[in-house]
């Protein structure tokens, strides 16, 4: 039990780690080819999620990210990897694009959360959110989404209605931050490494409860030659997926998505009644 | 007339005993815009509305039923499911326990069949008295029911949202129902079914950024506070105060994210006349 506890925080502490490997890193590892494309053609060009086209082998791919800053400068222009609405406005337009042009998806999942600002609220943060999701829910081409580092409240489920989900062994996916659930939960923010205990939110729990589909491994320290590997492995389960994917009818893609959430429980039957 | 008089007479002996704190409980309230002391009865009888500011206070879901569907007319879905506590928090269920025994509600929403002025739809009221109205995985089956119920029935589907949002208490699960309620969506989109989402004080997180947001029409009740992140959240963040009517009701249509703010005496006869609008179309210029 003692020994759980220190790795759900050690994970979170993982994941947040200022070095560990961003979605461009992974993006540019994984993949022949990729250019990035800008704009949610409305207001403006959200640096939090970036959007583009990557090649592997003949196979083109839509790919959509939460990228974090790798310095302090880049961290300012890209809002420390918290999206605004334009965010995920430019990331509904790649996936419309992607029916289109009958293309997978990929994305790429790290984000503290959407960003809570006054700007934000004003421009639907809501409705950008719900927006993506029920656009992303519906999509006629296989979706994937690789959580790679930390996967925060709806900020991130908003680019993960995806056929399958894999995981980093070290990244999170929760509701909110540990700091925030201990607050709310407990009113005392200091009880945060109980909190990430709780809060079911490894990459192992996540599987147990069916919320992920696959748990990538990596290791604790995570040096070039070991993201090369990494990066190897999650090509070879995007690989295996989107073939399998691809035998698929549209409709047959659409269901399996819808079911995948359908079928997340957490609830039974009330004997009682 | 006699509203008035009532809420004077008993404003005045109370300010005789100069003190807000003793007011009992179980016959007077203090407006919390106003702040003005009113006779319970009086503003229960008044729509929840405060008589004298006109500020609205929440509604619980048999007052709401009584609000908007025709006497008689609701079913509630034979539907009886419960958390299985998914954290595994040991306060949680009894926490639940003693909240239904002291609301008489099952959950934050219920959700069944009912009329208005004659029209059937399928309704989901949701509630701020049973742990704000947030979403877990009661909540978000008993709404993605009712959808699918709807979409079985071809009838509209209104709901009433108020929430704090996610269920901190079912964690991952809570954030879960907002994919769950909003792809069941897509499918009453696809089969072209009339939604309306009604939004009410308080709404917000997750439920703002799922169902609530995804209304083919959406409605406000006036003042309600509507929004993704909390105010305090917000504040914290960008370290200044908020402008005055931030997230309110009349910030959200002025910024484009709601077709109307409609109050309540009105919400009924506005929802049959959107009813009424969208029947018997036809797009086609040839059968």
């Amino acid at each position: 039990m003692e020994k759980n506890k220190s790795s759900a925080w050690e994970k979170v502490e993982i994941a947040r780690n200022p070095k560990r490997k961003t979605a461009i890193d992974y993006i540019e590892s994984i993949f022949d080819e990729f250019i990035e494309l800008h704009g949610d053609r409305n207001f403006r060009d959200d640096k939090a999620i970036i959007c583009g086209l990557a090649k592997l082998g003949e196979q083109s791919f839509t790919i959509i990210a939460e990228q974090k800053g790798r310095t302090t400068k880049e961290n300012m222009e890209r809002n420390f990897g918290m999206p605004n609405p334009e965010s995920y406005r430019k990331a509904i337009r790649f996936m419309k694009q992607a029916e289109k042009f009958h293309r997978p998806v990929i994305t790429f999942v790290d984000t503290k959360g959407a960003y809570p600002g006054i700007g934000a609220e004003e421009r639907g943060q809501g409705e950008a959110i719900a927006k993506s999701m029920f656009e992303m829910a519906r999509l006629k081409v296989p979706v994937i989404s690789v959580v790679i580092g930390e996967g925060s409240s709806g900020g991130a489920l908003a680019i993960s209605v995806a056929n399958k989900i894999f995981m980093l062994e070290n990244a999170i996916y929760s509701i909110l931050s540990p700091e925030g659930y201990s607050s709310i939960l407990w009113k005392d923010s200091s009880r945060v490494k109980e909190a990430a205990e709780k809060m079911r939110l490894t990459a192992k729990d996540l599987y147990d409860l069916k919320v992920i589909d696959t748990i990538i491994k990596e290791p604790i320290e995570m040096e070039e030659a070991d993201f090369e590997k990494v990066s190897q492995s999650i090509q070879k389960e995007i690989q295996k997926e989107i073939h399998k994917m691809q035998k698929m009818t549209k409709e047959e893609l659409v269901e399996q998505r819808y079911e995948k959430f359908r079928s997340i429980s957490g609830f039974k039957i009330n004997m009682l009644k | 007339m006699i509203v008035d008089k009532i809420k004077k007479r008993e404003t005045k002996n109370l300010a005789n005993k100069k003190s807000n704190v003793d007011i009992p409980i179980g016959k007077w309230l203090k407006c919390e815009k106003c702040h003005e002391i009113i006779y319970k009865d009086t503003v229960r009888s008044n729509l929840n509305i405060c008589p004298n500011c006109g500020h609205y206070f929440r509604m619980h879901i048999g007052k709401r039923i009584e609000l908007v569907i025709d006497e008689g007319t609701y079913k509630r879905f034979d539907l009886n499911i419960e958390t299985t506590n998914p954290l595994d928090l040991e306060d949680y269920p009894k926490k639940l326990a003693t909240l239904r025994e002291k609301t008489n509600l099952e959950e934050a929403v219920a959700c069944g069949t009912g009329k208005i002025k004659g029209e059937d739809v399928v309704i989901c009221i949701m509630d701020s008295g049973f742990l704000m109205g947030s979403m877990g995985a009661v909540v978000g089956e008993k709404i993605t029911y009712s959808i699918e119920q709807a979409i079985q029935l071809k009838l509209p589907l209104i709901i009433f949202a108020v929430s704090g949002g996610a269920r901190m208490q079912e964690g991952i699960i809570s954030l879960m129902q907002m994919a769950k309620t909003t792809a069941a969506l897509t499918k009453l989109d696809e089969a072209g079914l009339l939604y309306i989402s009604v939004l009410t004080d308080p709404t917000y997180g997750g439920v703002t950024a799922s169902f609530a947001s995804l209304g083919d029409i959406i409605l406000a009740e006036p003042g309600a506070m509507i929004g993704f992140a909390g105010p305090r959240v917000i504040e914290q963040t960008i370290g200044e105060s908020l402008p005055e009517g931030f997230q309110t009701a009349e910030f959200l249509l002025e910024h484009g994210f709601i077709d109307k703010i409609v109050a309540r005496e009105e919400m009924k006869d506005t929802l049959y006349q959107l009813i009424q609008y969208h029947k018997g179309g036809s797009t086609n210029g040839k059968e």
